[in-house]
């Protein structure tokens, strides 16, 4: 009977045309909605878990409590050591140490006085190591203006906002005026190798990155690191994984422990117990939830009165059926199959349909830096759609299920057709 | 009538005595708010001043010491040079009115400082550079009024508000507790405009020097941020004495 179903439906377009096709733009839209919803969602967290908090992060304890001032004065001694316990400990993730500082930079005239001065927001980074991910990390090469990568130990990237303000170009020298970490004048020159455009107005207003070995010697930060940030193997921020490792890290905290004051502790947060992002990522989770379960709702809807008007339409064919002797059972059974056929032909072509559109705009992103002029936030200004294993699935929540259902509710008046009144119906 | 002679005569005596003991109590009743500031100005400002000192910052994992020698001509021109240690000497530092300027042979540049920097702490110590730069006299800044008498430190204070005349003052509202004898502040709290204490001053080891009376330790606080303050020594002052007109220019940074 499915055999000769398929040939069917395959055959007569007239009758399966429309079916396949509504089915199958409900599951791309379906597809393309999952994708880029988990996509936008999950890139503002990883954009916050690159430039700051990591998948987990260790500081001191007395760091922690004051993140967000940068209290340098309070960061880990002894940085190396923890770092290599570390990579020990986790080898399959990666473990960075940066410093992270506010300082002050003067741009100087033909005499070496001050011509222009603004404060800056600096991240030190590993820039010169031949292995390091920290300059993918920040989508440093991709987020150049103008000129290269720092080559050299005194070299930094400006953000072009910065630049443009002080007339600043690729080669100009300029001096970071900061605090050493034990509170001292703090002056480094500094040449500009390239300029930067993350495309988030929090980073573009001023943001200064260096390669950590200068911030240690400008700062007086020998061996010392603000923070440690540790970066799981996935794809996107796993809470449990990430809980794991801090149970482990904290529970183990007594053999790390280089101080003898316990505030001098490092200690590990996750990415989630990072100022205000448990909020990010339960709002994300949330709203890609209802947004998700919202339109697979509305869609099955609209498959189901596609399943319903076709059911419908075919009331007289029914009819006729039973009247030449067929079971009503069978009937049923058979109409509940071809919409099981048509659900997932339908499905399978949206799917592969949404899968390649997700697919291109992955690859290209798509540009919303005009809308984001303003934003103070850590967002990405290109989104770019989730590609995870549910974009292959999702699709036929709708497309399958909705279909059968709404057969199985039009196909329920089969068992309510009189072959006495047929004639009638028919006008024979 | 020999008894009545001598009551006579002591009675007399006393009298005649009376308003010489009583004068200075009477004096200084008659003092206003603004003669105490102005008193106050003659033992703190001097027409130049050349100060040797240590600044010991208490770090809330290290303490530290700094020295420094600083020349300085009435509230407008001040020049000051980082001694120790290693890693601050040679940084110089001049203030020509409103404008600021520091010098460090790490980046051998000079560099203004301005705007809101003005408010940043001076090398992680309870003390910014405004702080620094403003030298005026109290009483050419604040009006004052006293509201009481204290001890503190054993000494008997009178204390005094003032509130800010001029716009361009670093704390709008002072609080200062003035020893009632030699008429330098004991302690100072500095408030802003909404009432938030911002900074606590204790000025003690009041030595006569130079025909003045001043305090030779100063602690100062400030109370937004959590440590125990910066302990400000003074080694060596020198009132008065005339300061070579070079020192006080750009070229002297270098």
């Amino acid at each position: 009977m499915k055999k000769f179903l398929l040939k069917g439906i395959l055959h007569d377009r007239g009758r399966s045309l429309v079916p396949v096709f509504v089915v199958a733009i409900g599951a791309l839209l379906t597809v393309f909605l999952y994708s880029w919803v988990t996509g936008a969602m999950g890139d503002s967290i990883e954009m916050s878990s690159n430039f700051n908090t990591g998948d987990v992060k260790v500081m001191t304890r007395a760091y922690a409590a004051e993140a967000d001032q940068i209290p340098n004065d309070l960061a880990i001694l002894g940085a190396g050591r923890i770092t290599e316990q570390l990579k020990n400990r986790w080898p399959d993730m990666d473990w960075v140490a940066r410093i992270r500082f506010g300082a002050l930079a003067d741009f100087p005239d033909r005499e070496g006085l001050t011509r222009g001065q603004g404060p800056v927001a600096g991240w030190a980074i590993d820039l010169l190591s031949a292995n390091t991910k920290e300059p993918s990390r920040f989508n440093l090469p991709g987020a150049i203006v103008r000129g290269a990568m720092p080559s050299q130990s005194r070299e930094c990237l400006i953000s072009e906002e910065l630049a443009s303000r002080f007339d600043v170009k690729p080669g100009d020298s300029f001096t970071l005026f900061g605090t050493t970490m034990e509170g001292g004048f703090s002056f480094t020159n500094y040449i500009v190798s390239g300029t930067l455009k993350f495309g988030s107005a929090g980073l573009d207003r001023g943001a200064v990155i260096l390669d950590i070995r200068d911030a240690r010697s400008a700062f007086c930060m020998d061996d010392a690191a603000g923070e440690i940030l540790g970066y799981l193997p996935v794809s996107y921020y796993d809470h449990k994984m990430a809980v794991a490792v801090q149970s482990r890290f904290n529970a183990d905290i007594k053999e790390f422990a280089p101080d003898e004051e316990k505030m001098f502790e490092p200690v590990m947060l996750t990415l989630k117990e990072q100022s205000g992002m448990a909020e990010l990522v339960d709002y994300s989770k949330a709203i890609s939830a209802m947004l998700i379960f919202i339109f697979v709702a509305a869609m099955a809807i609209v498959l189901w009165n596609a399943g319903l008007l076709g059911g419908l339409r075919r009331y007289t064919e029914f009819g006729v059926r039973i009247a030449l002797g067929e079971d009503k059972g069978h009937i049923y059974r058979s109409l509940l199959w071809e919409a099981v056929m048509i659900g997932c032909i339908g499905s399978l072509a949206g799917t592969a349909a949404g899968v390649a559109l997700v697919y291109a705009l992955n690859v290209k992103g798509f540009d919303m830096s005009g809308y984001m002029q303003n934003a103070t936030i850590l967002m990405p200004s290109v989104i770019r759609p989730a590609i995870t294993p549910v974009v292959y699935y999702i699709g036929f929540i709708p497309g399958v299920f909705s279909m059968l259902l709404g057969n199985a509710l039009a196909g329920a008046g089969i068992y309510r057709r009189e072959t006495a009144r047929l004639f009638n119906e028919l006008e024979v | 009538m020999k008894y009545m002679n001598i009551r006579i005569v002591i009675y007399g005596f006393i009298m005649c005595l009376l308003p010489v003991c009583t004068q200075p109590v009477f004096a200084q009743q008659a003092l206003t708010a603004e003669d105490v500031l102005e008193r106050v100005d003659r033992n703190l400002s001097s027409g130049t001043r050349i100060v040797e000192s240590s600044m010991t910052i208490h770090g809330r994992r290290t303490s530290r010491t700094i020295t420094s020698k600083g020349w300085s001509q009435g509230d407008k021109r001040s020049f000051t040079e980082y001694l120790s240690p290693a890693s601050e000497a040679g940084t110089k530092m001049l203030k020509l009115e409103d404008q600021l300027w520091i010098y460090t042979p790490a980046a051998d540049r000079t560099i203004q400082i301005s705007g809101h920097m003005l408010r940043q702490s001076v090398m992680g110590s309870d003390l910014s550079y405004e702080d620094m730069m403003d030298d005026r006299k109290l009483s050419e800044i604040y009006t004052a009024r006293i509201t009481g008498k204290d001890t503190l430190g054993g000494r008997n204070v009178l204390v005094i508000e003032m509130t800010a005349k001029v716009n361009d003052v670093a704390y709008y509202r002072q609080k200062a507790w003035i020893d009632e004898e030699r008429f330098v502040p004991l302690r100072q709290e500095m408030y802003a405009r909404s009432g938030q204490l911002l900074k606590r001053t204790d000025l003690t080891d009041v030595e006569r020097i130079q025909n003045r009376w001043f305090p030779r330790t100063m602690v100062y606080k400030d109370m937004l941020k959590e440590g125990k303050g910066t302990e400000f020594r003074v080694i060596s002052i020198i009132f008065n004495q005339e300061i070579p007109g070079h020192i006080f220019s750009k070229a002297s940074l270098r």
